[in-house]
């Protein structure tokens, strides 16, 4: 027996693949045709290809716990592709670039003059508050007047098939290794589909990453010296920084591997002496980053690296700092932002939002815990989250204090209908909830990823797609549709 | 591209640490086999290779009695210091592990089984029946990794220092049992021991696996004074003290910015070209490996100091390279 596509039921919520009235979406025809065609056997022996592809390609991602140390777990993976039209894409691409060339233009602004806050349209008490604020940077000029050089923006798509994004992850945002190795294992896995479809690549991303990186060098570098600074081996997206560095040829170093200069440059400590690093794509915290600036029990920083930044000896990508717009509450300003700085109204949607700093907004909030949910400022990874229609009286009441505790540091807004996608579940497909996480580069050149990772809650009904949570991930593609 | 710092020290111990793995196991082998070869009076017993293994210390901070089974528990299993093939294979593995990006898959995969097969298997390691399989486990399993760093990894700066790792600790091991088997010897002097000279010697080498290279190549019946020759001086039988020199020598002229350790290396090699092991006495031959033993821990701080620490101060080399395109 085959894929029964017509027993697929999505539930009621929008599905990637498959319309409301059973037939498959426009660019996803040719793909949920070929699903149909193929034999139990075959569907188990590709399933089995790709498994032992992942296996032997070592894509894992690290769980850390007390008793055994790290472990190294393979990346779930569904074979079914999520599909999403090229006119679409092109929409949400734009939108993108809209976004954070906009956020980029708050970050420099807050650090210089905060004309954004003298004109009215940004509190000034949300950013003396704003925990991601570092006083450190403000009068700094880093390359291009650019900060967050990498971005990973979360888009989900509710049930009327409107797309929001809902959060922008500005800090260290992590995955993209994974959404290159799924790619490499569809091409092995169903290489006719690639021949028939025009699906658009996303290989070219760590040449992408390279550039971007080497055009924040100093302006009298010929050849820069880039490199990856990891926290090493216990972190859970090491594997990523390793994949990354050896994609782009460049070193990964660990905060021990690298020195302050008395010429404040910064150095790598080779077998042939110390080696100038012009370029540091750091995936440590800004906290973490100097001991001499930040935390003083940082043992994975380097200390004098902000001094090094500030003094425009070194790059470094994302910028210290670059975080204050990576807060759920200036998030609620972002269509804001996109008007004052670009004077364009936004493409993509954010979720509508409620902030709990206005009152009126406040008490909406604090009467309807049970329909929202409330996100603290700060939090990253689905931390210190109240989701209102699945807490219990108790949860809803210790939240309501946290509130009216520290009102500026909470936010709600109504619980989104997860879009879903067709994922094998045993020998069958099930609807299962999923997001998007796009890479947006921004350097002497703007790039979007031709898609990005698609990360979907394998558990029925959930929509947690952390990976350390159950989740796991699809290929993702951008499909010139077929009736256009 | 220039190898990090901490990738060569890496890449160093994890040699090291393989490399003291297989002699531990090499060491138990040998020991039990000649026990079993000499009358019950002038047996050496275990406490032997506590001292080989310069860890009197550690033993008596866990155990009060040297017999068979404390010596082994100690020297196969236990996990807590560093002294034991167990251990010396954990360090291996943590040490490979840090490095994932640059050691070849199939080394890091045969590493990290080696560990788990001899931490799963340790109940073999400490019976007397299984030990013998559970040792020549080991030793093969290093030497497997051994072969497979020859033929996947490139022959670079990183490969030297493996290299280096793995010549210096052997020997160290090599002068250690020298030491202590010499010092056995003229202990149990008397004439009853002399009888089983030939046995007690061609342990000694067979705890190196040297003896068929050595009767192939000294065509003797196996005497001290030849036996600590050819473990000192050989020029090709890789475990004799003068090949792993000149071994670490053609590492250090490999790699860059090696002036210092080589000077720090060639008085060891003038030194051993020196020895003579006719008429040596114990406590000369003592005193020569005391004299071999430091210098080999100067080869290695020079090592140290010169690629693997933090340059010093300002005037530290810089170097600014091109890079290849």
């Amino acid at each position: 027996m085959t894929i029964a596509w017509q027993d697929y039921d999505a539930s009621g919520f929008f599905d990637e693949l498959i319309a409301a009235n059973g037939g498959s979406r426009a660019a996803a025809q040719s793909v949920i045709a070929h699903f149909g065609e193929l034999s139990d056997e075959e569907i188990r022996e590709r399933k089995a290809a790709a498994e032992a592809q992942i296996k032997s390609m070592g894509i894992t991602f690290t769980v850390y716990s007390e008793n055994e140390g790290s472990i190294d777990r393979n990346w779930p993976f569904d074979i079914i592709p999520r599909i999403i039209g090229a006119r679409e894409w092109a929409m949400i691409e734009k939108g993108l670039v809209q976004r954070v060339s906009a956020l980029n233009r708050f970050i420099d602004d807050v650090y210089h003059d905060q004309k954004i806050v003298r004109d009215g349209v940004f509190p000034a008490e949300l950013l003396a508050d704003s925990k991601n604020f570092l006083p450190e940077c403000v009068g700094i000029d880093p390359p291009q007047g650019i900060w967050a050089h990498i971005c990973g923006s979360d888009l989900v798509r509710d049930k009327d098939g409107t797309v929001y994004v809902l959060e922008d992850n500005l800090r260290v945002p992590s995955g993209v290794s994974y959404m290159l190795e799924n790619r490499l294992v569809m091409k092995r896995v169903f290489p006719e589909l690639f021949e028939n479809i025009s699906i658009q690549p996303v290989d070219d991303y760590p040449s992408k990453l390279y550039s971007c990186l080497a055009s924040l060098a100093p302006p009298e570098v010929e050849v820069p010296e880039v490199v990856v600074l990891t926290p090493g081996i216990y972190n859970s997206a090491y594997f990523e920084h390793c994949y990354l560095a050896q994609q782009m040829g460049a070193e990964l170093v660990e905060g021990t591997d690298l020195l302050v200069g008395d010429d404040d440059c910064v150095y790598m400590r080779t077998i042939e002496g110390l080696c100038r690093v012009h370029v540091i794509y750091r995936r440590i915290d800004d906290l973490f980053l100097d001991p001499e600036a930040f935390n003083p029990d940082s043992v994975l920083g380097v200390p004098g690296l902000l001094r090094s930044w500030k003094k425009g000896k070194v790059a470094l990508a994302n910028a210290p700092g670059a975080g204050v717009a990576d807060d759920k509450v200036v998030y609620t300003y972002v269509p804001e932002i996109i008007r004052y700085y670009l004077n364009e109204e936004p493409i993509l949607a954010n979720v509508p939002s409620y902030r709990c700093s206005d009152k009126a907004d406040r008490e909406y909030v604090l009467a309807h815990l049970d329909q929202l949910v409330v996100k603290p400022a700060n939090e990253s990874g689905g931390y210190g989250i109240l989701i209102g229609p699945k807490s219990t009286k108790k949860e809803r009441d210790s939240f309501a204090s946290l509130i009216k505790k520290d009102p500026r540091n909470y936010m709600a807004q109504p619980l989104l209908l997860l879009s879903t996608a067709p994922t094998l579940v045993d020998e069958h497909v099930e609807p299962r909830h999923l997001d998007l996480r796009p890479f947006i580069l921004s350097g002497r050149d703007t790039y979007v990823t031709n898609g990005g990772l698609t990360r979907v809650a394998l558990k029925k009904g959930s929509t947690v797609v952390n990976s350390s949570q159950g989740g796991g991930s699809k290929d993702t593609w951008i499909v010139e549709s077929e009736e256009t | 591209m220039a190898m990090l710092s901490r990738v060569a020290e890496h890449l160093y111990w994890m040699a090291r640490y393989l490399e003291r793995a297989e002699n531990m196991a090499r060491l138990i082998t040998a020991n039990g086999n000649l026990i079993l070869d000499l009358p019950k009076d002038i047996r050496p017993g275990w406490d032997a290779l506590i001292a080989i293994t310069g860890s009197h210390e550690r033993f008596y901070d866990r155990h009060t009695v040297t017999n068979e089974n404390n010596v082994l528990r100690f020297l196969i299993g236990d996990d807590r210091g560093q002294g034991s093939i167990l251990s010396a294979l954990r360090f291996a593995r943590e040490n490979a592990r840090t490095i994932r990006d640059i050691v070849p898959r199939e080394l890091w995969e045969q590493i990290n089984g080696l560990y788990l097969h001899a931490s799963e298997r340790l109940a073999d390691g400490l019976s007397a029946r299984r030990r013998f399989g559970y040792l020549q486990d080991t030793i093969l399993g290093v030497q497997q990794i051994a072969g497979i760093g020859a033929g996947t990894m490139s022959h670079d700066a990183g490969y030297e220092f493996y290299r280096l790792g793995c010549n210096l600790e052997r020997a160290d091991m090599t002068t250690r049992i020298l030491d202590v088997r010499y010092k056995d010897y003229e202990l149990g002097t008397g004439d009853a021991v002399k009888p089983f000279e030939n046995i007690l010697w061609t342990s000694v080498l067979k705890s190196l696996t040297a003896y068929q290279m050595y009767r192939r190549h000294r065509q003797a019946a196996v005497r001290r004074t030849e036996a600590v020759d050819f473990l000192m001086k050989d020029e090709s039988f890789p475990r004799s003290v003068r090949f792993c020199v000149l071994e670490m020598e053609d590492s250090l002229r490999r790699l860059p910015r090696s002036e210092e350790p080589l000077k720090v290396l060639e008085p060891v090699d003038r030194l051993l070209r020196a020895f003579s092991s006719d008429a040596v006495t114990q406590k000369e031959l003592h005193e020569f490996v005391d004299e071999l033993q430091i210098c080999l821990g100067h080869i290695h701080d020079s090592v140290s100091a010169c690629y693997f620490e933090a340059p010093a101060g300002p005037d530290a080399a810089r170097i600014s390279r091109p890079r290849a395109a």
